[in-house]
Parts: C-alpha cells; structure tokens; sequence
C-alpha cells in the first residue's frame, strides 16, 4: 500500500495538469486566436458556438461568446473522413502526427504550474516530474517535434510539403542554437536548473525581468539591476527563437500558405491534421510556460501575494498552490496573447533573412551575452580594474565579431549598370 | 527642364534594426484591436456595425434599411390596380434569361373573361431559383412591365423543388403595383 499513495498522486499530477491544465488550453489558444486577430482587423471572430441545449430538449442554448467553437471544430474534424493518399510511406506518414504532439505534451511535466499544495502537513509540489535538468529535459524533447514535422513532410511524397519539411529542419536547427545559448545567463545567475527552484527564487528574490523585492546581501539591488540587461537580452532572443521553434508567424515558413500551399501538413487530413495544429499550439504553450517560468516568475506575484496565498488554509489543505496556479495561467494567457499579437503584426520572413538573423544576429549576440553576463555576475569578486580591463576585452572582441561579420557577409550586388544597388 | 535624379533614400542605422517599425506595427494592430472593441473601427458608423469592429451580425441586423433603389432582390410577378395580370406571356423573357432560369407556358383567356382583348396570360410562369443570376434583364426586356425585381433576397429551400417560384408565389412576392403604364384599360 505504501508504494501504491504515491502512485496515484503522480497519477492524479498527471492527468490533473497535462489533460486537464494544459490540453484545454491549446483549443482555448485557438479561439483566442481567432478571437484577437478579428478585432485586430475590424471583425467579429466566432461568436456563436454556445451549449447546444436545444438538441437535448431544452428550450434555450447557453451563449459562451463562441468559446465552444473550437470543440465544435475538433468534433468536425473527428468526423471528416481520414484520407490517405496511396503513394505515400504509410509508416512514416502515420507517425508523423503523434510525433509533433506527443513531445509538446511530454514537456508538460517539468513546467512547476504553482506553489506546493500542503495536505495533512505533507507538500505537494504542482510539478509532475521535478527534474533537476528542467530546461535541458525541454530542449532535449521539444527537438523532437522537428522530426514529426520533417517525417511528415518527407513520407507525404509530395513537393510542397517536402519543401516545408527541409525549410522546417534547417530552421530548428538554426534557432536551437540560439535557444540554447540564450538561457546560459539565466541559468549562471540561478545556479540551478530545476525549474521549481528558479521560480521559487524569482519569488523571494524577484522576478528576473523584475527585481523589485526581497534584496538580501547575497543578492543586492545593484547587481540584480545590473543583471537586467543580459537578462532582456537573453529574453529577447529566446522569446525569439521561441516564435521560431513554434513555427509562428513571422517564422512560419515550414507551413506558409501563400507559398506552399499548407506546407508539411498539405497530405493530411481529419485527425491527423488537427494532431499537427493541436501539437503546434501544445508548442505555443509550453514556450510561453517556460518563458514566463525562466524570466517573468512563474506562479509568483510578488511575496506579500505569495506568502498571503501560501496561508490559505481549507481545513488540513493549503490551497494557496492554486491560487499560485490561477496566477500561472494569468500570465500564461496573457504571454499567448502576446504571441497572437506579433503574429497579426509582424509580415513573414524571406527565408535568406531567416537563416541571416538566426546564424549571424541571434548566435554571435547570444555568445556576447553569455560573456556579459558572467561579468556581471563576478564583478563584486573581481574587483573594479580586473572588471574594467574584462569589459574593454569583451567590447574589443564583440567589436571585432561584428567586423568579421560584416566583411563575411558582403553580399554581391544583385544588378548591373543603373539598377546596381549603391551601398 | 533640367533633369532631377531622384535618388532612392538609404535606411539609417534605426531603420535597418527594423525595431522601430515593428514597435509602430504593434500600436497600430492595439489601435484597431481596441478601436474595434470599442465600436468605433473606421467606417463602422455608416456600414451600422453590431459594436465590435465594422462587421454587422447578420440574423439580428439587416441590411433591409439600407439597401438602395436599385437593388435587384428575386425576380416577381405584378399585377395591376384592377388586379390584372400584367404578363401577357410574350416570352420575352424567357428568351433573353441568360441561364434560362424562366420557363413560361402562354395560355389563352376565355372570350368571356372582362380582359379578353389582352388574349393571352401565363397558364404556368416558373422561376428556378437556383439558376437564377438576378440580372435584370427580364425587367428590361419586358414591354408590358409585368415583371420586376424585387428587393426580397432571403430565397431559400430545402430542395431544388421548393427553388422553383411557380405563378402563385411570383405573385405573392410581386403583388400589386400601381402607377405604371396601362395599355389595356381605360385608367392609361
């Protein structure tokens, strides 16, 4: 029986957070997708789809604003027929679609989703695996969603998508890069890589981009202040590469419409197509769970909120994991919104600019960083002339990268004669 | 004159880290997103939006007020201030109907009927409804000024049968109308 308790609490973990936390998000995202581009162009969006009552007898539906559409459309789409094309490598062509959810979903487990919940004295912590590699587990799984991508593009058998599955493969692997480096700094400054850790942190201390409270000795205001730099940058080009590892908008090429039809997922249809779009707004989610986890303080609200929260009580169970939880999907939904934002905002990338500003803008800023930061970070022990003299070499080499850089990539002049550009 | 070189302007340093257009892209995609919540999208006055963005929400508004002189509904069937069927079945219109959506069957009128000099009506007038283009070239084409368009555009069925408008019902949509030309009798 003793091994049977914690069983059933990872069990209950598991299906409270991944199917009941982070799988209605996705179809949520969707309508408030839709919802936010329609105002931004002067629509409506879906409206309409309430709870249909009437087909049971009832006299009226319920009217939720459209919220339901999305069920509507995922219903749609369990009943379209599956059509497989008969030229096609079957194997492939039906592994692909688990193969970008599933690794979007796995991620789940490590984002910590709110503060511990106490019950009978024992804690909880909201997180289903709490894995001392938080971040690198990420990295490491969500790489896999290119191979869905790439798989499905590649067994279609078909031009369009084995061209966004190419496109698709060169560009995660051009921004994993960046994504990586990028959260170096972060991570210098935690020391840690567990992610309840770094969120606990952020709530003593101050949120990474916001570090307004709790100044001890250990982690004085100047060098937290200090630090914001390297952390906007890092933000910056991780938040960045995020857009790009989702494939969103200003870097959806894998699936551009205007220029490759649907891109990889052009062969697919009924539930394999919705298992694509589930995993690419299950992606959406989870990047937008981590940044707000890495740089805006995951479930913390500041320590007033946090230790009033923490002091909740019904009867022998602390509930102020849960309102830590609300406060985690708050900023969540407002970081998707945010995504929604820049995707009806930002026009789409030519590709030559995209593997340019992933390779030669993202890479040599992100190594930069790294550098800055680990100055920032020891400068109190270096003293003031060694930081200087690391300063000036730091300058000097970033100068020489962007020399270097900009010699390499002169570009021929595309014309001749009259139309020769001038520059 | 003399001769002006244009020359194409470079951009400068800002410009090239196109942060700054992506900024001014974000407050105006916020503009209209919350303009449109707001109700107040360009245009949204005189299109009678429902209050979000300048889209008006169709069942529960229509667009009936608004719609001008000219507009060009379903295609019915009119008759005169002595309740006389205007069409004399020429066919005329059936001929020029460019989908041939008319099918006209003339009949005689009795020689004891009071309009017995117009010798002929429409035993069977049908319009199909789902070839239909709502051109107006019937109207034009027609010299007894028997049939119109009318500004009726709800036309819809559960089957391609209920989309044939048979005499009656181009009738019921047509009604009377008076005012017109009148051959036939003596109000001219």
């Amino acid at each position: 029986m003793d091994f049977l308790i914690p069983l059933l609490i990872i069990l209950a973990k598991i299906i409270g957070l991944t199917f009941m936390v982070v799988l209605p998000l996705v179809p949520i995202s969707v309508y408030f997708e839709r919802r936010f581009s329609a105002v931004i162009q002067d629509r409506v969006g879906p409206n309409r789809v309430g709870i249909p009552l009437t087909l049971f007898g009832a006299k009226k539906d319920i009217p939720l604003f459209g919220l339901v559409q999305p069920m509507a459309d995922g219903l749609k789409l369990f009943l379209k027929e599956d059509f497989t094309p008969s030229n096609v490598r079957k194997a492939f062509y039906w592994l692909a679609p688990a193969l970008t959810v599933v690794p979007s979903l796995v991620t789940v487990c490590v984002i910590p989703f709110g503060s511990p919940i106490t019950v009978n004295g024992e804690e909880h912590k909201l997180v289903i695996a709490d894995l001392d590699v938080g971040p690198l587990f990420v990295f490491a799984i969500a790489s896999l969603t290119v191979y869905g991508i790439t798989l499905a593009g590649w067994s279609s058998n078909s031009k369009y998508p084995f061209i966004g599955g190419v496109r698709s493969t060169a560009q995660m692997i051009s921004y994993e890069i960046c994504l990586g480096l990028s959260i170096i700094p972060v991570l210098m400054y935690y020391g840690d890589l567990n992610l309840s850790n770094i969120v606990e942190h952020q709530s003593e201390h101050g949120w990474l981009l916001l570090p307004l409270w709790g100044h001890t000795e250990e982690f004085p205001l100047v060098e937290k202040l200090l630090f914001w730099f390297p952390a906007m940058i890092a933000f910056l080009i991780f938040t960045i590469s995020i857009f790009a590892e989702t494939n969103r908008m200003p870097f959806d090429l894998p699936e551009c419409e205007t220029e490759l039809v649907g891109g990889y997922h052009t062969e697919y249809s009924s539930m394999k197509f919705a298992m694509f779009f589930m995993g690419e707004y299950a992606a959406m989610v989870i990047g937008s769970a981590l940044i707000v986890t890495l740089f805006l303080g995951g479930w913390s609200l500041g320590p007033w909120f946090d230790n009033w929260a923490a002091g909740l009580e019904i009867g022998a169970v602390g509930i102020g994991g849960l309102i830590s939880m609300g406060v985690f999907m708050a900023k969540l939904v407002a970081f998707i919104l945010f995504f929604i934002l820049v995707r009806w905002t930002v026009p789409r990338f030519r590709y030559d600019q995209l593997m340019r500003l992933g390779w030669i803008i993202f890479f040599e800023v992100a190594l930069i960083n790294v550098f800055l930061a680990a100055l920032v970070l020891a400068a109190p022990k270096l003293g003031i002339v060694i930081t200087v003299i690391g300063a000036i070499l730091l300058a000097t080499v970033s100068a020489a990268l962007i020399w270097v850089l900009k010699i390499s990539d002169k570009k021929e002049a595309p014309n001749s004669g009259l139309l020769a550009s001038t520059h | 004159m003399a001769v002006v070189k244009v020359k194409r302007p470079q951009l400068d340093a800002g410009e090239k880290l196109f942060l700054g257009a992506i900024i001014k892209g974000f407050f105006v995609t916020m503009k209209h997103a919350i303009d449109s919540i707001r109700g107040k999208s360009r245009g949204a006055k005189d299109l009678a939006s429902s209050g979000l963005g300048s889209t008006m929400q169709y069942p529960e508004q229509r667009w009936d007020d608004h719609m001008p002189e000219y507009y060009r509904g379903a295609p019915a069937l009119v008759t005169d201030e002595q309740d006389r069927e205007r069409c004399v079945s020429c066919q005329l219109c059936e001929f020029i109907c460019p989908p041939k959506a008319i099918r006209i069957e003339p009949g005689e009128i009795p020689s004891d009927d009071p309009w017995a000099k117009v010798e002929k009506r429409p035993k069977e007038f049908d319009i199909d409804m789902t070839r239909c283009i709502y051109c107006g070239m019937c109207e034009e084409v027609c010299p007894e000024q028997a049939i119109y368009l009318r500004k009726d555009y709800l036309i819809s069925g559960l089957s391609r049968k209920e989309m044939i408008h048979d005499k009656n019902k181009l009738y019921e949509i047509g009604g009377k109308r008076v005012g017109l030309v009148n051959k036939w009798n003596e109000l001219k």
